[in-house]
């Protein structure tokens, strides 16, 4: 049996799973709520499995068809990719759970097969290693992510998808042009390969360029965010989390990934720099603007920037002693987790008033104790305060922002925390009062109340889990990953 | 062991969240079960520290930084104290909120708060006492803005800007702190004497940022802000937010930095302790001043707070064994003496309707028994021996002498004044004058003043008051603890 779950091919089970449902689902509506959520619990199941292999004999290893780089598509699964593949897997369960009860009957027809489509293009992304199929998976995330966005069918969704599709295009398509540059001048496209043989020559910074600006483009990094409020405020609430935490997330893992394979090699202290500086900006600029929202999803999307400004800061910070990626990884995971939960909540809120006016928030902390709850969570988590992921990932970047004497960027974390704890709890003072109009409330399924409730409290419980997350992660030793540093 | 002193709140906290409204006997039930079991468990380790028996929990948080819950005389004090009055103020609230709207959630906070109030108390090293003390921000916020109405929005919002922008400051010094040392666990003597001398302006800024998140909870002048406004939380979660929570949790912290963290011979060497003391002594008299214009009871006591905090503080600043004593032995003092006058006030407003000073003519005679331990409690404030108040200020004065700050007597007797000027005339007016015709708002409870759930936890507070103050020489009374703490914890080594 132990033998059996180690010698399973589970990343391909990951990709083909979904895949596999998803078509399903689209020949079969009336059984898709169902399907679906029972491939993304299998899901969750076998990225356990991969769990247990990478624990039993370390970084996986697989040429498809038995063609091996540069030629066939390897697949390549360690720490990294199993930290990832594992937050898309608790995220998805909690949005399908969601979704479940979210949708009328024929928006539920047309997202599941997208939505398990994406999940498929997700586990792909993080579990192939070159830059041509990283592109190809890219693409098929961005194109899904703007068919969900515009499921709701109503103006303000075409337009936020129509503006996120061109965006998406934009990011794709230098990336693309980056991706042929490389190979033109290095003849591969597997990473490890690149990174054996990349030269500082100008068609490397050109090709390194085009990649970057295209993958933050997509990573909706200050001030290319200009899409992302506008989408991730009008699609459905399932879709906006699943958007917020791992969409966005899935550019800023090949960004990770090409850095310290191919830039940070390659001498890119000033691009760091640069990241920091914008990272900064994000997290300042989203913070204020989400402050200033009236409305609720668009003060969440707008908290979303800000927080992927805070995954950014630990650029400047990576190349030296410390503990920056660590932080960054883990600020990325909790963000995941708590800024679902707080979509899925906003979803809620929503459905329960019919308006998602902050100010008009009609004494819902008695109304929807278990909506409110995890909102609250997922604020504790987002504003860095312990116990909760946020916190962990909090501490060691500014320990490590500290401990390197960068003063402006330790400051930042700071401010951004603060304004965060601002934005939040602007809703949840507004949760305890009757508003001047009151309304009849709607009905909210319990289930999607406690779809959020679960993803919150999975974002405080990250608090107390640190130890062993960097464990798992270390495997493979990415990024000098899960060893103690002095 | 700490860890079931931390879950015997914790867990019925989470139970009563999820019962049912009417579920009035059941979560009565668990509320004083949670409240006793704490109290037998808090009374076994009281004896075994005392008996230098070691009690510590240690939890891994992350690489080389661990959760740590450690029982040592200086917890403890803080753990008996948040204890014996939860179990009282548990009981107050009982009757206090008889009938009135979304009590599972009341009681929930409430466990919670008093959850982080322990935890506060038995944390071992700097971290574990900033994920308590932002836990108690967080759990205080909804009981502060029960009523849910605007006015209790805004002073929760207030709250919070302060709160929260001193929980920024702690993190950020606290970090700083561990880049420096490796470590941040409390030690006697303190953890940064060793270092180099280059780090000494750097630790001076920590000792700022430290202070500074802490005195925003300890009121300290100018950050005390949010303190008169947190009154229109209901008398219970007032009772507990300026006797045992939020306040003292500051109190508290600036005691663990001074004396544990930077140890308190290296603050005075730093030059720390004289403007920490100077900022205390100018605390009380501002405190005591602004009371005086006060004419709505809770926020005249609320300024009361912000000058009695400050005692602790100040005893603390003065750094010397004795004034350490009076310092440390006035958290407890302070908190049973204040927790009287707040139930009071509430039974005043319940009871009569009674929430201006002007309004309370004659109204011992309506309700001797309340006003009976307001009395004792104001005359603890003012510092009239026997009770409790006293104690605390012949030490702190005794304490000063020692050290050679003779001025810190004047601020004494210049606060005891002010404090006579502002509570004595409640006394007369109280006690002297006649009552009016009829009062605001009146409740009939037939022959009794009020409530028995309302009438028995100020009695009784008062009484222990008194009883602290006058056996004040026996063992296991607070002064002999604080003396025990001072010899084991602050002055070890000497």
């Amino acid at each position: 049996m132990d033998g059996l779950v180690t010698q399973l091919p589970w990343a391909i089970i990951l990709i083909l799973l979904p895949l596999a449902a998803g078509m399903a689902c689209f020949v079969a509506p009336r059984i898709a709520g169902a399907l679906g959520l029972l491939s993304v619990v299998a899901v969750l199941l076998a990225t356990l499995g991969l769990g247990l292999q990478l624990a039993s004999a370390g970084v996986y290893r697989h040429s498809i068809g038995g063609w091996g780089a540069p030629l066939g598509i390897e697949l390549y699964a360690d720490g990294l990719s199993l930290l990832m593949l594992g937050i898309t897997a608790l995220v998805g369960i909690g949005v399908s759970l969601y979704a479940g009860a979210y949708f009328t009957r024929e928006q539920a027809g047309r997202f599941w097969p997208v939505w398990l489509f994406l999940l498929a293009a997700l586990n792909g992304l993080f579990l192939v290693d070159d830059v041509f199929n990283l592109y190809v998976c890219l693409e098929l995330i961005g194109l899904s992510a703007v068919s969900l966005t515009a499921l709701a069918g109503t103006t303000a969704a075409l337009a936020g998808a129509m503006r996120y599709l061109l965006a998406t295009l934009l990011g794709s398509l230098l990336y693309l042009l980056g991706v042929a540059l490389l190979y033109h001048t290095f003849g591969t496209v597997d990473i490890s390969l690149l990174a054996g043989r990349v030269t500082p020559l100008p068609a490397l910074w050109a090709a390194l360029g085009l990649m970057g600006a295209g993958l933050i483009l997509k990573t909706a990094l200050f001030p290319f965010h200009f899409w992302l409020p506008a989408a991730h405020g009008s699609a459905p609430a399932p879709v906006s989390a699943v958007l917020s935490a791992l969409v966005v997330k899935g550019s800023f893992y090949i960004l990770l990934r090409l850095w310290i394979e191919l830039y940070a090699p390659a001498g890119g202290q000033s691009a760091g720099l640069l990241f920091g500086v914008l990272g900064s900006a994000a997290v300042l600029w989203g913070s204020i603007q989400a402050l200033r929202q009236a409305r609720l999803k668009l003060m969440v999307a707008y908290s979303t920037v800000a927080q992927i400004g805070y995954l950014f800061l630990a650029f400047p910070l990576g190349g030296a002693a410390g503990y920056a990626w660590q932080g960054a990884l883990y600020l990325l995971v909790s963000h995941a987790l708590a800024k679902s939960a707080m979509f899925l909540a906003a979803g809620n809120l929503l459905r329960f008033g019919g308006h998602e006016r902050i100010a008009h928030l009609d004494r819902v902390v008695q109304r929807l104790p278990l909506t409110v709850g995890a909102f609250a969570m997922a604020g504790v988590s987002i504003m860095g305060l312990p116990p909760s992921g946020g916190f962990i990932g909090k501490w060691l970047l500014l320990q490590t922002a500290l401990s390197q004497g960068q003063w402006m960027l330790a400051l930042v974390m700071v401010l951004g925390s603060v304004l965060a704890a601002a934005y939040v709890f602007r809703v949840l003072g507004h949760a305890f009062t009757a508003a001047a109009v009151p309304h009849d409330p709607i009905a909210v399924p319990l289930r999607m109340e406690w779809a959020a409730v679960l993803l919150a409290a999975g974002s405080i419980v990250l608090g107390l889990l640190a130890v062993p997350l960097f464990t798992l992660a270390g495997i493979g030793g990415f990024a000098g990953m899960g060893a103690s540093l002095p | 062991m700490p860890l079931l002193v931390v879950a015997s709140s914790l867990l019925p906290g989470l139970f009563i969240f999820a019962l049912a409204e009417d579920r009035v006997r059941t979560r009565t039930l668990l509320n004083m079960t949670g409240a006793v079991v704490k109290l037998v468990l808090v009374g076994w380790i009281l004896w075994g520290v005392f008996h230098e028996h070691h009690y510590e929990t240690r939890i891994p948080l992350l690489y080389d930084l661990e959760i740590v819950l450690r029982a040592g005389p200086l917890s403890l004090l803080f753990v008996t104290l948040s204890t014996i009055l939860w179990l009282v103020t548990t009981v107050y609230a009982i009757g206090y909120l008889e009938g009135v709207p979304h009590r599972s959630r009341f009681f929930g906070f409430f466990s919670l708060c008093v959850t982080a109030t322990v935890g506060v108390a038995l944390s071992g090293n700097l971290i574990t006492f900033l994920l308590f003390y932002e836990l108690l921000t967080l759990s205080t916020y909804p009981l502060l803005v029960h009523r849910g109405t605007e006015e209790a929005r805004k002073a929760g919002q207030t709250y919070l800007v302060y709160t929260l922008a001193g929980g920024a400051l702690l993190l950020f010094g606290t970090v700083w702190l561990y880049t420096l040392t490796g470590t941040l666990e409390f030690t006697p003597r303190g953890i940064v004497d060793s270092l180099d001398s280059a780090h000494h302006p750097a630790l001076v800024v920590i000792f700022v940022l430290l202070i500074g998140g802490l005195g925003v909870k300890a009121a300290l002048v100018p950050l005390h802000g949010w303190l008169p406004q947190a009154m229109v939380a209901p008398a219970p979660v007032s009772a507990l937010l300026h006797a045992v929570a939020v306040v003292k949790a500051g109190a508290f912290g600036i005691v663990r930095v001074v004396y544990e963290v930077f140890g308190v011979e290296f603050s005075t060497l730093l030059g720390l302790t004289t403007p920490l003391m100077w900022l205390a002594a100018f605390t009380i008299i501002y405190g005591s001043l602004r009371a005086l214009y006060q004419d709505d009871l809770k926020r005249r006591l609320a300024f009361s707070t912000v000058s009695q905090v400050s005692y602790i503080t100040l005893g603390v600043a003065v750094a010397g064994p004795i004034a350490a004593i009076g310092g440390v032995v006035h958290l407890v003092h302070q908190g049973v003496m204040k927790i009287t006058l707040f139930f009071c006030a509430g039974n005043l407003a319940e009871t009569l309707g009674i929430h201006k000073i002007s309004e309370m003519n004659g109204v011992g005679r309506r309700m001797p028994w309340t006003m009976a331990a307001f009395t004792v409690g104001a005359f603890g404030m003012i510092g009239a021996p026997p009770v409790a108040g006293f104690i605390s200020k012949w030490y702190i004065g005794l304490g000063a002498l020692d050290a050679g700050q003779d001025w810190v007597v004047l601020v004494l007797a210049g606060s005891s004044l002010l404090n006579a000027a502002y509570f004595l005339p409640i006394l007369h007016a109280a006690w002297f004058r006649a009552p009016p015709a009829r009062w605001p708002k009146e409740h009939d409870f037939g022959r009794k003043e009020t409530a028995w759930a309302l009438l028995l936890p100020p009695v009784l507070t008062a009484a222990m008051a008194l009883a602290i103050g006058l056996l004040a020489t026996l063992p296991f009374s607070p002064l002999a603890w604080s003396r025990l703490i001072a010899a084991r914890e602050f002055y070890q080594a000497w």
